[in-house]
Order: structure tokens, then sequence, then C-alpha cells
């Protein structure tokens, strides 16, 4: 049994439609292995081990009687942005630590649906604000491949529990960079789809312009399955895209030959560790070797991409943040005697310091006198930035470069220093402001820790940078590693 | 010194709607705390707001009827302040691009006719409700209003004084109850306003500091709030003092208003445009639609009763401004051949005494047209006399028994008869010699004195004009 962790979820699919398994030992083999290695890696908050074990039940169940759809009886990890019924939903705040939804999120109920089986909520940073796990309340996920360094973030818990192989799936969401900088950090594969593509219905909101859900696995297959699970349109979401479900592994394994690469000069500047640049330049020509094309491109408005993403996501977030005021749920201090000592003392007790950080800059950027200089400009900029994608998609089909300018770093490298963790996220918030997907591989290693590749691609086509993906996963093998890291007691 | 005050009115409609605008749950009033308010209306986390379409086919209709600009784009933002009937810390309203602007509204004022020009109205959510008299030293809150569907309707500052602002907002509430975007129920709020009042020296340019009466839900209130404001701001002036820029509340029962809160402590609402909603688009295929279901608005069957129907100005603003009265009128209409200046003129004055009579509306009459009808058409064919007509009226209202079985009982059927009243009108000849004398030697108004003994001795039920010619016809033989 216990090389089956080491298996694709097609391979999972195969064993339990075999009955070589049940769901229910599949799953019991996961929660096992979370009950031994998570008190290491603390990659989740809350564990259902009951529920899991139920809905692994009714899984086999459905198998039984041949009803099984693709991923009946696949167990995943939810991260605690996406509201579960029953289950708390804390959003990694103290804020939250009480609540629990009477909803599901769209996503959740769609792997309901699917008769998939949720192990558990997984750790991130508090209300998805942080890009290393560190702003969580219950303490950071640590990654797999050293314990010291970081998972990543915000998505760190579920970038830690697929690549401990606590779960052979997750969900993410990704605001700047959310799921693809812990996927690229913890060497695993994460896709952030086109904006509108995932029902943000029920994932708890950050930047409401920016936020958008994605599948976490180890290889671009397994992700494949989980969007087209979780993707298509919902009416709850005014946001979401009028385009139904879709089967995103039918082109898996589509050519990739005359397929022009783009390679953003700016993504390789003197910024980026020179390991980190060997090993895309490395990557780059594998895919070149596959058939592609590669061209030079440039996406001029790069070095304006981080202020502006701060900008603009504080912004959203201040006002998104307003909502929890210790009145209806969540977080109240004992004994208020006013509405404003209620406001002041639940919000101050009840949040971390980076979500206070981005409150007040967000509040600052909105404010009268100053909208126009910050909040303003920054849409301006943001507009630029989708400009050079129009036009440079007009030449290319996908570009290339680095997910992160460095590999994961240790803890407590930037707790006084916010800015410089701000500014790792220059590779990937541009997909968000521009609203494109965009694709996180493991490409290779850099002092023994991994290094991720990130592909990004045109508005709503996922099949093919899923194909891309695919095609270079099929012909290398940094998916497949596994920590050396002794995990657990 | 001469004064010269300047007025402009926010009004908040409440739209018509069935559920909320951003909800699926129900508008519906006066059920208990929060059993209208779901998921999104409590701004749970993760819950996303969906526009209810119907709020946009409403704000056309307004925008049709004020002949403004109905935008093709708009877009919603977000108004941010903290208060704990706003559940998500902001209202949901339009800032940058309303959904309707440059309107305008004719509304009489001193007998001449203006024209108040209307900046534009806009969608927006309402908030919940804080309660703070059921329990002790806390306040609660229940949001089953939030989120009901608004058009904040903002005129340019126009107005010269609280009789044209009473008037402006009469005209405004006819059109939006005619047009059916809203019940008009005023007690509920479905209808409420904001004054913005200033004063200046006649005849000065700049526009003097203004204050805002906030949410007075009453036409009386209105007139009372901005002339007591006008004497405030006036007395401060003549004074040497300033106005300060304030939000003031208006106590009907001690007919005053109060300061609430001051410029230096307004809110900086960081209006921003809401990622959560899309723009609304409106093309002209859904405004034609909208058009096509579009009502007569008041000022047009005004127009239209006066010169069809012959009805004089007064009769034709009382029937046609309601539109449930103007249903009414014309429901009688359009089921009998009845004159409608006939009809017009029993509705206001027979039925609307019995209205006021009842302190109750015309959609409570216990009246139907039918049965209105039927009364009126004996009246017109003389079965009954007009006196007899107002007595079955104020009956039928009482007993909701039919016109015929309160006619027999009162035993009212007018006599046009001529063989049954020639009795009678006999006898009033040989027992009134003298004024028949008089009659005969050209005194003719005495006439009018034998034919009500006549009516007297039937009871009323004489038909006059039958008798009149009959005593006629005999005293000049």
């Amino acid at each position: 049994m216990h090389d089956v962790i080491l298996s694709t979820v097609s391979a999972l699919k195969e064993g339990l439609l075999s009955k070589k398994y049940s769901s229910v030992e599949l799953t019991t083999e996961y929660l096992d292995r979370i009950k031994t290695i998570d008190s290491s890696t603390n990659s989740f908050i809350t564990v259902c081990e009951e529920a899991a074990l139920r809905q692994a039940a009714r899984a086999d169940e459905l198998i039984k009687q041949g009803k099984a759809g693709i991923l009946t009886g696949i167990p995943y990890a939810n991260k605690d942005i996406f509201c579960t019924k029953n289950v708390r939903t804390t959003c990694g705040s103290k804020m939250l630590d009480n609540f629990i939804a009477p909803y599901n999120a769209t996503v959740v109920e769609k792997c309901m649906d699917a008769g998939m089986v949720m192990l558990g909520k997984t750790n991130m940073d508090e209300f998805a604000m942080g890009s290393s796990n560190e702003t969580s309340f219950y303490g950071r996920a640590k990654n797999p491949w050293d314990l010291t360094r970081v998972s990543g973030g915000s998505s760190g818990g579920s970038a830690t529990a697929v690549a401990a192989r606590l779960a052979p799936l997750a969900t993410g969401s990704d605001t700047g960079g959310s799921i693809r900088q812990p996927s690229a950090f913890c060497g695993i594969s994460g896709l952030k789809p086109t904006y509108g593509r995932v029902s943000r219905y029920g994932m708890i909101a950050f930047g409401s312009s920016l936020d958008q859900g994605g599948p976490m696995a180890h290889c671009v297959e397994d992700l494949a399955l989980l969007l087209s699970v979780i993707a298509g349109h919902d009416h709850r979401d005014s946001t979401s895209n009028k385009r139904g479900p879709e089967n995103f592994c039918r082109h898996l394994n589509k050519s990739v030959k005359n397929k022009v690469i783009g390679i953003p000069k700016e993504y390789f500047s003197n910024n980026l560790n020179p390991e980190i640049h060997l090993i895309i330049d490395e990557a780059i020509k594998h895919i070149e070797k596959l058939g592609a094309k590669i061209k030079d491109v440039s996406l001029p408005s790069t070095s304006l991409v981080v202020p502006t993403y701060y900008v603009l996501a504080s912004a959203e977030c201040s006002s998104n943040m307003s909502r929890y005021d210790g009145v209806r749920f969540g977080h109240r201090c004992e004994d208020p005697n006013s509405i404003e000592d209620l406001y002041e003392r639940s919000r101050a007790e009840g949040f971390g310091d980076e979500v206070k950080r981005r409150i007040l800059m967000g509040t600052y950027a909105l404010s009268s006198g100053y909208y126009d200089a910050y909040y303003e400009k920054a849409q301006k900029i943001r507009r630029l930035v989708k400009n050079d994608y129009i036009s440079v998609f007009k030449d290319v089909d996908f570009l290339i470069g680095p997910t992160c300018p460095s590999i994961a770093f240790h803890a407590e490298t930037f707790t006084h220093d916010p800015v410089q963790m701000y500014l790792s996220d220059v590779y990937t918030v541009s997909a968000n402001l521009a609203g494109l997907p965009s694709l996180s591989l493991p490409a290779g290693f850099s002092q023994g820790m991994p290094v991720g590749m990130q592909i990004t691609g045109n508005y709503f086509r996922e099949s093919e940078l899923l194909s891309l993906g695919h095609a270079y996963q099929t012909n290398t093998d940094w998916h497949n590693r596994y920590t050396t890291q002794k995990l657990g007691k | 010194m001469l004064w010269e005050t300047i007025i402009g009115l926010e009004v908040h409609v409440q739209l018509a709607t069935k559920s909320k605008i951003f909800s699926g749950a129900s508008t519906s009033y006066g059920s208990s705390a929060n059993e209208h308010a779901c998921a999104v209306d409590l701004a749970l986390p993760g819950t996303l707001p969906v526009l209810n379409e119907r709020v946009v086919e409403l704000a056309i209709a307004l925008g049709l009827a004020i002949d403004g600009n109905i935008a093709a784009y708009s877009t919603f933002a977000r108004k941010n302040y903290f208060y704990p009937d706003s559940p998500k810390g902001y209202q949901i309203s339009q800032f940058e691009d309303p959904i309707v602007s440059n309107g305008r509204l004719k509304i009489v004022a001193e007998n001449d006719l203006k024209i108040i020009n209307i900046t534009r109205a806009h969608l927006e959510e309402d908030a919940g409700k804080s309660v703070h008299d059921e329990y002790a030293d806390v306040t609660a809150v229940d949001f089953n209003r939030a989120g009901t569907p608004l058009l904040e309707i903002v005129s340019e500052p126009e107005l010269k004084n609280a009789k044209e602002a009473v008037s402006y907002l009469k005209e405004l509430y006819y059109l939006v109850t005619s047009i059916g975007i809203c019940d008009g129920n005023m007690q509920e709020g479905s209808f409420r306003c904001d004054a913005n009042i200033s004063i200046r020296e006649q005849g000065a340019e700049m526009l003097g500091t203004r204050t805002e009466v906030k949410n007075i839900n009453s036409f009386k209130y209105v007139e009372r709030a901005i002339n007591f404001e006008v004497s405030r701001q006036r007395e401060i002036l003549e004074d040497g003092g300033k106005v300060s820029q304030e939000t003031r509340l208006f106590d009907p029962e001690k007919n005053e208003t109060r300061a609430m809160r001051t410029k230096e402590d307004a809110h900086d609402y960081r209006y921003f445009p809401d990622p959560d909603l899309p723009p609304i688009l409106i093309n002209e295929a859904q405004i034609d639609k909208v058009r096509a279901t579009l009502p007569e608005l008041p000022w047009d069957k005004r127009a239209r009763y006066v010169e069809e129907y012959n009805l004089s100005q007064d009769e034709a603003s009382m029937l046609a401004n309601d539109y449930s009265v103007s249903n009414y009128f014309e429901k009688c209409i359009g089921e009998s051949t009845l004159s409608p200046k006939f009809v017009a003129h029993w509705i206001v004055g027979g039925l609307f005494s019995l209205l006021n009579k009842h302190s109750t509306t015309i959609s409570f009459s216990r009246v139907s047209p039918a049965s209105l009808n039927e009364l009126l058409a004996k009246i017109s064919r003389k079965e009954i006399s007009a006196n007899a007509g107002k007595r079955v009226l104020g009956i039928m209202w009482e007993t909701l028994r039919d016109v015929d079985k309160i006619i027999d009982e009162q035993e009212l059927v007018q006599i046009s008869d001529d063989s049954v009243l020639q009795q009678s009108v006999d006898e009033i000849v040989k027992g009134f010699p003298q004024q028949v004398q008089e009659y005969k030697d050209g005194k003719e108004k005495i006439l009018g004195f034998l034919v009500g003994q006549v009516l007297k001795q039937t009871r009323g039920k004489a038909n006059p004009e039958i008798v009149k010619t009959m005593l006629e016809r005999i005293l000049k033989a």
C-alpha cells in the first residue's frame, strides 16, 4: 500500500476501479500519514477524519454501482479559504477561528458531487495575505524539502500536503501567486486558471478582482483532472465566465510542435538567482527539443507590476475585511462598552499584523486626496499590463520564465522587511493583474530545493497550457521527486 | 434683508421587486427579525452579490418617464463605512456611472408649470435596521431590510421653497407609483427623502452653506423640516453667524431639526468600483421593451382627462395622480356608457368623501367600480334622484348590499310616471292657491317652492324635472 502515495491520480483511480483497494482504505492511508507526518509539516488546520471516511464509504458505494466519475473516491486537501458546511473555515485567522459557514463553496460542492473525499482544511497565510505561510494564526506550514524553510504562500498548506504526499490533490487560491509560488517552493505542479474560470462563491475574498481558485497536484495530468471537476460557470458568482464545464484531459497529449514560446527578457534580469536562471534555460531548451519555437519578447510594464498589485490588492482587501466587525460572526472582543470599542478591539485582536498592514495600505490608497495618485493610477497601469500581454500573445502561444526569483527562503527572513517579501512576487502577480491562466511546474533543483518554471497562456487556453506542461513532464521527471527529509516522529 | 432659499432633494425610492437587489431573499415587510436575511445579506465570508435583473428594468422605466439619459454602461461602486446595520462594512451603490442621468420633472409651482432637473438616479442597496428599544443596554440589528433595492433620485438645487419641494415630491411620488416601480408605502419607508437646504442673499451668486436633513418620510414633515431649517439658518445669518455644513435629523414631535454629524466627522466613503459586479450594459432593445410596457404618465393622463373627458384641472389631478384612483375611474368608464364627466363627478364628490370619512384609500374601497356603475346608471336614467343616490352610496359602503335591494328597501325609486304623479301635483296646486296666483302674476321663481312641496309629499321620490314640467303645464293653461 505504501507506494500508492507516490502514484498519480490516474493510477489511484485505476486502483479503485480494479478494486485493488477501496476508497476507505486509500483514505485511511492518507489519514494515517497525516497523523504521523503532519506534526512536522503543519499543513492542515483541521483534519476531517470521520467525515472523510464517511465520504469514502459513499464513494465506494458509487464505484460498486458503476457510477464513478473521474475523481470518485479520490482524497483531496482543501485550502481553508473555501467554505465548508459543518467544518470550520478559518482562513488562517484568529478572526474566523470559530466560524462554521452554513454553506459549501462552489468548488467544495463540485468536489463533493464528484464523489471526492475531503481529508481536511489546509494551512494558509491569514486571509491569503502572505508569501511564506508565516502570517497564519496556526503557525506556518513547513517545507517538506527543508523544514527550516518556508512552504511559500498563501496556499502553503496545500503545497506542503501534496509535496509530503499527505494528499494526492489539493485546492488552492491565487491572488498574486498564491498557488504558483508555494507549488514552486515545494516542488509540485499548480495552476492558476483564467480569472472567472473557477467560481469564487464561498472562497473567502481577499482581492476580489484578482482571486482565482485552482488545482495543486504532483503532475499536470492530475491538475487537469481536478480542474475538470471544479471549473465552470456559477450563477452565484457574477464574475464567473459563462463557459460550462470542460474536460481538460482530452487534449493533454496534443503535440506542442510549432507552438511559439515567448521568453520575456524582463524575467531574466540581474535580480534572478543565477542557478535558477540556468535551470529555466535548461527547461526552455528541453521544450524547444519537443518541437516548440522560442522567441524573445518583452513585457515592458514588468517593473511596475509589484507596486501596482499591492495598491490594488490592498485596496480591495481593505474593503473586503470590513465585514469582520464582531457583530454577526467571527471573533468578538469581551464586554465591548460601545460600538466603536466593539469594532476596535474585535479587529485589533482578531487580525494579525500583515492583514492590518494591508488594510492600512488599502485604506490609504482609496482615501480622498490619494485615490487618483494610487488606486486610479494603479488601475491605469493594470490596463497597460493587460495590453502588454494582449500584444505579446499575438505573436506567441505561451510565455515561459521562472515562477520565483529564488528558492524557498528560510523562515523569518523577511519578518522585518515586508517590502522585500512583496518584491519576490514579481513574476507571478502580472498573470493576476491581466487575469491570465498560469502554471508552475517543477523544473530542477538548486541547493537541494525545488525550482519552479512558470508557463502563462492566453485567456481560457488552459487546455493548451496543460498539454505543454504534460509534454514537458512526459519527458522529465522533476515532478516525480520526493523529499529525502525524514518527516514525522 | 431678502433671502433666497435653495433646496435640492435626494429621494430614496424602494423598488417593487419580490427579491432583494443582490440576493434571492424576500423583500416582504413586517416579518420577524432576520427572517429574510440570507447568507449574502448577512455578508457571511465568501458570499457574493448577484444583480436582480428586474431592478434594471425598473430603473429604465424611471429613466424613460423623466426623459432622462439611460446609460448604456453603468457600474456599481462600494461606499465604505462602518455601521452595525451595514453588514459588509460597505454599501453597494453607484458612483461614477449612474444608470439614469439628466432627467426632468414638471411641477406646478404657484399655479405655473416649472421644470425641475434631475441630476441622476442610481441603484443601491438598503441597510438593515438598528433596534434600540427592545433589549436593555444593547442594540439589536434586523437585517430584513438589508439589500432591499433602492433607486436614489437626486434633483438639481432648483427648488425655491418648501411648497415647491412638496410639489416636486408629490409629482415624483405619483410618477413612481403610476409606472409601478414603487409601492408608495411611505409608512414602511418605500419613499423617503433627504433635503439639502441653503439660503443666500437675494441675487447672490454663490450658494450658501447647506445642511442636509435626513430620512424624512412624509410630505407634511418635508414641508415642516424645510421651513424650520430655513428660519433657523436665517436667524443664524442675521445674527452675523455662520451656518455649519452638517447632517441634521427632523424630529416631528418637537417640529425641529437637530444636528447629527458635522462636516468634520463626515465619512470618507472611499468609493471604488465593486470588483464583484460586472458593469450593467443596456441596449436599445431592452429600453424599447420597457417603453412598450410603460403606462400613461400622470401628466399625460391629466391632460387627456381635461381634453377628452372635459374634466376640470382639479378633477383631472384628483383622478389622474394616484394610479389606483385612475385605474378605478377608467374601470368605471370602460365598463359603462356613462359620461366620464358624470362618473368623475361622482368619484370626486361622492366616493372621495366616503374614503375620507373612513380614512382609507381607493384600493380599499368597499364599493367596486361595477357597483358604482350600477348606481350611476340608475341616477342617469332618473330612476332615483341624485340626493337619493348619495344616500344609497353611503349605504352600499356600510352594508355591501346591492343597489337594487337598497333602493327597494329605502323606497327610493324615483317616480317619473305622469299618471302616478298627477294626484300629488293636483293636490299641491289645490293646497297652495296663493302661491299659484303669485306664479300666474309673473313671479315664476315660486315654481321651485311648488316643486319642493310635491317632492316633500312623495318623500323625495318624485322626479323633480317631470314635476316641474307638469306644474308648468297646469299653471300656464
